[in-house]
C-alpha cells in the first residue's frame, strides 16, 4: 500500500496546511462556492416547489425540468459559462458566477422536486385542519404545510450539498481554488500522493457536511414528524410509485448510522402504531 | 458554430462520442445487473436491508472524482485507466438502485404475491416471475436517474485524462486563450445530451415492453 503512506506522508506535512495553497484555505473556497449555490438554489428552489405544490398544478413540468437540467454535463456547462465570462472580461467574479450557475444546475432539481413532494404529500386532513381554522392560504402554506414538508426539504438539500461538493472539484479548471486544485494540479505534476490526499479530503467534507445537514433538520424539523427510533420501518410496505422512486433516488440514501437493527421487539410496532 | 472545425475533427470527435457511449452504457448496465440480486436479497432477508442500504448511502457520498482517483490505490488499477471511471459509475449506478429494487420489490401489492403462491409458485420463482416483473416500472424510474446522472459524470473523467465528450470541453477552453471559440464547446454537450436523451428513450422502451399490462389498465 505504498501510494497510502504516500497520501499519509503528504497530509501530515505541515507545509501542506499553511498558506495561499494550504488545506484550510482550500477548504474554506470549496465551502464557499458550495455555501454560495446551496443558500442562491434555496432561494429559488424552495418558494417555486412550495407554490407549485400548494396550488397542485405544474407538476409535470417540475419533474421534466429537473430530469432534462441532469441531462446537462457540468463540465460542459461550466466552461460555456467561462468562455462566456472571460469574454465579457468580468475577471474572477465572472469565474465565480459562471461555477455558481454551473452548480446551480445540480442543486435547484433535487431540492426542488422534493420541496414539491413534500408539500404535496400533506396529509389532506392537515391541510383542511388548518383551513378550518381560518388560515389565508399563505399562512396555510407557511405554517403548516412547510413545516410538514420540512424532513423532505431537509432531504433535498442534502443530496443537492452532495452533488454541489463533488462538482466544486471542478473549479481549479478555471482556475479557481477549492479542494479540486490538489487532484488537478497532482494529476499535472504525476503527484498521485497530492491528487489521492485531495481525494480524501473531498470525500470527508462529502460525508461531515451531510452528516451536519442531517444533524441540523434533527434540530429543526417538528419532533413530532421526526422517524422515532425504534420503529420497524423496513417491515412497512411503502407505496412507490414510478414518480415517488424518482424522487426517493434523489434524497440521499443517508449516512446517519441510525437505521434500526433488525429486532424481533419491534415486530408489534406496525399495530400498535395502527390501534393509535 | 464553425462548421469547418466540426468536420476537420470529425474523427476525433466522433471516437470521443463512442467512448463516451461506451462508458456511461456499460456502468449503468453492470449497475443494474448488479443491483438486482443484491436489491433482491435486501428484501427477501431483511435484516440485510439496512446494512446493505447504508452502505450504498456512504458510497454514494464520495465524489466521483474522489472514487476516480481513489480506485487505483484500492485495487491496483493504472492512474489513467478508463476501468476506474466504469469501476466508480458502476458503483454509484448500484449503490443507487439496490434501495430502489427492495422498494420497489415491497411495493408489488401482497395480493399479488399470494396468487402466485397459491397457483404453485416457490418463493424464489415468485421472485423473479411474477414480484421482479412486476416492479419493473418503478425501477425503470430509478435506472433513468442512473442512466442519465451518468453520461454528464463520465465527462468529469477528463480531469484524470479518460478521452471522451469531455475532451471537446477542455479544447473549447484551450482554443479560446485568444477569444471565445465555442463551438467545440457546444458540440460536446449537444453530443452528450443526445446520449442521455438517448438512454432515456431506450430505458423508457423497455420499461414499456417489460410491462405490457400497464397498457392495458389503462
Amino acid at each position: 500500500m505504498n501510494v497510502f503512506s504516500g497520501v499519509w506522508d503528504w497530509l501530515t506535512d505541515g507545509a501542506h496546511w499553511t498558506g495561499e495553497s494550504g488545506i484550510p484555505t482550500r477548504v474554506l473556497e470549496h465551502l464557499e462556492y458550495t455555501a454560495l449555490t446551496l443558500l442562491a438554489a434555496i432561494i429559488i428552489a424552495v418558494p417555486l416547489g412550495a407554490w407549485i405544490g400548494h396550488i397542485g398544478r405544474g407538476a409535470g413540468i417540475v419533474g421534466m425540468l429537473a430530469n432534462s437540467l441532469r441531462a446537462l454535463p457540468s463540465f460542459g456547462v461550466l466552461i460555456l459559462l467561462t468562455v462566456w465570462a472571460l469574454d465579457r472580461a468580468w475577471g474572477t467574479g465572472g469565474l465565480l458566477a459562471a461555477t455558481v450557475v454551473t452548480l446551480l444546475i445540480l442543486a435547484i432539481p433535487p431540492i426542488l422536486t422534493n420541496t414539491y413532494a413534500g408539500v404535496r404529500a400533506v396529509d389532506p386532513a392537515v391541510r383542511d385542519a388548518a383551513r378550518g381554522m381560518g388560515m389565508s392560504p399563505m399562512t396555510q402554506l407557511l405554517r403548516v404545510e412547510l413545516p410538514n414538508a420540512l424532513p423532505l426539504i431537509m432531504a433535498g438539500i442534502r443530496s443537492a450539498y452532495l452533488q454541489v461538493v463533488a462538482t466544486a472539484v471542478i473549479a481549479p479548471y478555471i482556475s479557481l481554488g477549492g479542494l479540486g486544485t490538489y487532484v488537478y494540479y497532482g494529476l499535472s505534476q504525476q503527484d498521485y500522493p497530492q491528487m489521492t490526499a485531495g481525494a480524501v479530503l473531498i470525500a470527508l467534507l462529502a460525508i461531515a457536511g451531510d452528516l451536519l445537514l442531517a444533524g441540523i433538520a434533527r434540530l429543526i424539523v417538528s419532533p413530532g414528524l421526526q422517524i422515532p427510533r425504534r420503529r420497524a420501518w423496513y417491515r412497512r410496505r411503502p407505496n412507490v410509485s414510478p414518480a415517488a422512486a424518482t424522487t426517493a433516488a434523489v434524497e440521499p440514501a443517508s449516512t446517519d448510522l441510525d437505521s434500526e437493527p433488525n429486532d424481533p421487539d419491534t415486530a408489534g410496532d406496525d399495530r400498535r402504531a395502527a390501534a393509535r | 458554430m464553425n462548421w469547418q472545425w466540426l468536420s476537420d475533427n470529425s474523427a476525433d470527435i466522433r471516437s470521443w462520442f463512442l467512448a463516451h457511449l461506451y462508458l456511461a452504457g456499460v456502468s449503468t448496465v453492470l449497475g443494474l445487473v448488479l443491483s438486482l440480486p443484491l436489491g433482491m436479497i435486501a428484501y427477501r432477508f431483511r435484516w440485510t436491508y439496512p446494512p446493505l442500504i447504508n452502505l450504498a448511502g456512504i458510497l454514494y457520498t464520495i465524489p466521483s472524482i474522489a472514487l476516480f482517483v481513489l480506485l487505483p490505490g484500492l485495487i491496483g488499477t493504472s492512474f489513467l485507466s478508463p476501468l476506474n471511471v466504469i469501476i466508480a459509475l458502476t458503483l454509484y449506478t448500484l449503490a443507487l438502485l439496490v434501495r430502489v429494487v427492495a422498494d420497489a420489490l415491497r411495493a408489488v401489492p401482497e395480493d399479488v404475491r399470494l396468487s402466485a403462491q397459491a397457483m404453485g409458485y416457490r418463493p424464489l420463482a415468485s421472485l423473479l416471475r411474477v414480484q421482479l416483473p412486476m416492479a419493473i416500472p418503478v425501477i425503470g424510474a430509478g435506472l433513468r436517474v442512473a442512466a442519465v446522472s451518468n453520461v454528464s459524470l463520465v465527462a468529469v473523467g477528463t480531469l484524470i485524462g479518460v478521452q471522451q465528450l469531455g475532451q471537446l470541453f477542455t479544447r473549447g477552453l484551450a482554443l479560446s486563450n485568444y477569444g471565445a471559440f465555442y463551438t467545440p464547446i457546444w458540440a460536446g454537450i449537444v453530443l452528450s445530451i443526445v446520449i442521455a436523451v438517448a438512454f432515456d428513450l431506450l430505458i423508457l422502451l423497455g420499461i414499456r415492453l417489460a410491462s405490457p399490462w400497464q397498457r392495458v389498465s389503462r
